[in-house]
């Protein structure tokens, strides 16, 4: 298990909304420890990563809500060659895809938490872990996901 | 699809001259990146017997940054009537840029267009280290840069991983691809990996990169140039060589390809699903007609994507077929990379792969195919726009 508090540690790059404002709600609700994705406004499709307009509709109205459902682990890998120099000494690492059936299907990044070289499945079920970079400036939480 | 006689490119323009530098590996090139290129394109051209002061166009991808305008003014050529780049970072445009020259030529706006790719990574960016990368980052790669996905091989794993766990692709299926590509280096003076020969037990016990990508399953980094010359067909018979015709080319990728995060819909594909039927219609060929096929590695997860969305064995069949006997010239049921290709002879971004087609198809191949009459290209895999060629003789017109 690592000593970190956070998965990964810190000097990687760190998110900051985008300039635009296209994903700026999807930021401060994690600070909020909430996981929301894009929702349209009239054919109630999910929609992620964040764009403009609804891909299905074309409605410009897409509103930020949360995930329902559960999330399942849909795919992995494990990093274990370092790619960055903050990351010399923190791999291996895996990083997971989750998918949320109740939500269109659709899938967010982020890393899987407990020991990086435990046996990954995917179909499993897993909760979101809200990690919180308070010291950071701006501020920002990843995130990351445990298994149940 | 409405294709009327004239809305094709078969057979109307022909590859007439290659040419590379020495391949380095990266960091090791005693010369710039704008001099190999130059270098690059004058081998082309003397390939070709064209002065290079006749190329009228320039074609290339991968975000090259040897300037067009400055590579026709670097060479005196007489007039630049054609300068194209397809979009796309990475690897994914290199037989398209094969494809917009032929397709330049055909059109009427240029009469000998060169294909090119110039490297040197130690000079500029490297694909496979993250320095480049700001400390803070925003829009749609927020969303996984901070997770730790700052490579290529990082981005692509996962892609592999869900392959292997939808259809049993197994490790050895991968390996194949690896072993088959050192195979031939050995026979290319031109292979950074010649002298270099990998067998099952070195690459089972080399290091992970990013699991399930091994060391051998992952590109190299080189520094070099490449180019290729073309000209419309019947130019083509008067040059040098045996003129190596165009029969069709493709671009593109499915439905949302490039839904960020991982949300693709179709996720463990190479992106040829969509482009291979549209490739084997303009070139009038099945994959049954295909004699050897250049398939982009960047790495060898997505070649198997690759060869099954071009027809060559389904998913069922890809453990069985996808063997180092069936991969290697010259008796393989399908020679794969027959130079080396990105992993063992050059990673010039898969410029070196479309070379290598058209060096089959002239009898000039280090790992030759016997009477080769068709050879298929494709570039990408996994990436969008993933693009693809199929080059022949003079018997496939």
């Amino acid at each position: 298990m690592s000593e970190r508090a956070t998965v990964l540690p810190t000097g990687i790059p760190e998110p900051v909304p985008s300039p635009d404002g296209l994903d700026a709600a999807y930021w401060e609700a994690t600070r909020r420890h909430e996981l929301v994705a894009q929702r349209c406004r009239s054919c109630r499709g999910w929609q992620w990563a964040a764009e403009w307009i609804c891909h299905r509709c074309h409605n410009f109205e897409l509103d930020f809500e949360p995930i329902p459902g559960p999330a399942i682990l849909f795919s992995w890998e494990r990093a274990w060659h370092p790619v960055h120099p903050a990351l010399a000494d923190a791999c291996p690492y895996v990083v997971v895809i989750v998918e949320f059936p109740e939500a269109d299907g659709i899938r967010m990044i982020g890393n899987l938490v407990g020991d990086p070289q435990q046996r990954v499945e995917i179909g499993a079920t897993v909760e979101p872990v809200f990690e919180d970079h308070d010291e950071a400036e701006p501020a920002f939480t990843l995130v990351q996901w445990r298994r149940l | 699809m409405h294709r009327t006689q004239d809305r094709t490119i078969r057979g109307r323009v022909a590859v007439a001259g290659v040419g590379e530098t020495t391949y380095y590996k990266h960091g090791k090139s005693p010369d710039a990146q704008f001099k190999l290129t130059l270098m690059a394109i004058l081998a082309a051209a003397e390939d070709a017997g064209v002065d290079a002061r006749e190329i009228d166009g320039f074609a290339t991808y991968a975000d090259d940054a040897n300037d067009a305008g400055r590579l026709a003014t670097a060479l005196g050529c007489r007039e630049l009537r054609f300068a194209n780049m397809v979009f796309g970072g990475g690897g994914g445009g290199g037989s398209g840029a094969v494809g917009n020259a032929a397709a330049a030529i055909h059109a009427g706006f240029a009469d000998c267009v060169v294909v090119y790719r110039g490297l040197a990574q130690g000079q500029g960016a490297r694909f496979g280290q993250a320095g480049a990368y700001p400390n803070k980052i925003a829009g749609e790669p927020a969303t996984w840069i901070p997770y730790g996905i700052m490579s290529p091989a990082q981005m692509f794993a996962m892609r592999t991983t869900r392959l292997m766990h939808e259809h049993g692709i197994e490790r050895s299926t991968m390996r194949s691809i690896a072993l088959a590509a050192y195979h031939h280096a050995q026979n290319n003076p031109r292979a950074v990996m010649r002298g270099r020969p990998l067998d099952e037990s070195k690459y089972d016990e080399s290091r992970w990169i990013t699991e399930p990508f091994k060391l051998f399953d992952c590109c190299l980094e080189n520094d070099g140039a490449a180019a290729m010359i073309l000209v419309p067909a019947d130019r083509a018979k008067d040059l040098k060589k045996p003129p190596c015709y165009v029969l069709g080319a493709a671009q593109g990728a499915e439905y949302r390809s490039s839904a960020g995060s991982h949300n693709n819909p179709d996720y463990a594909t190479s992106s040829f699903k969509t482009l291979a039927p549209r490739l084997y219609e303009m070139a009038g060929v099945k994959p049954s007609d295909v004699d050897v096929v250049q398939s982009y590695e960047n790495f060898t997860g997505g070649v198997v994507m690759s060869l099954i969305e071009h027809g060559f064995c389904s998913y069922e069949e890809a453990n069985e077929f996808i063997t180092f006997e069936n991969l290697i010239a010259p008796e393989g049921k399908l020679p794969l990379n027959t130079s080396g290709g990105n992993l063992a002879e050059c990673y010039m971004h898969g410029l070196e792969l479309n070379i290598e087609a058209v060096r089959q198809i002239r009898g000039e191949s280090s790992n030759p195919v016997a009477g080769a009459n068709v050879a298929l290209v494709n570039s990408g895999p996994m990436v969008t726009p993933a693009t693809n060629v199929i080059v022949g003789s003079e018997a496939t017109l």
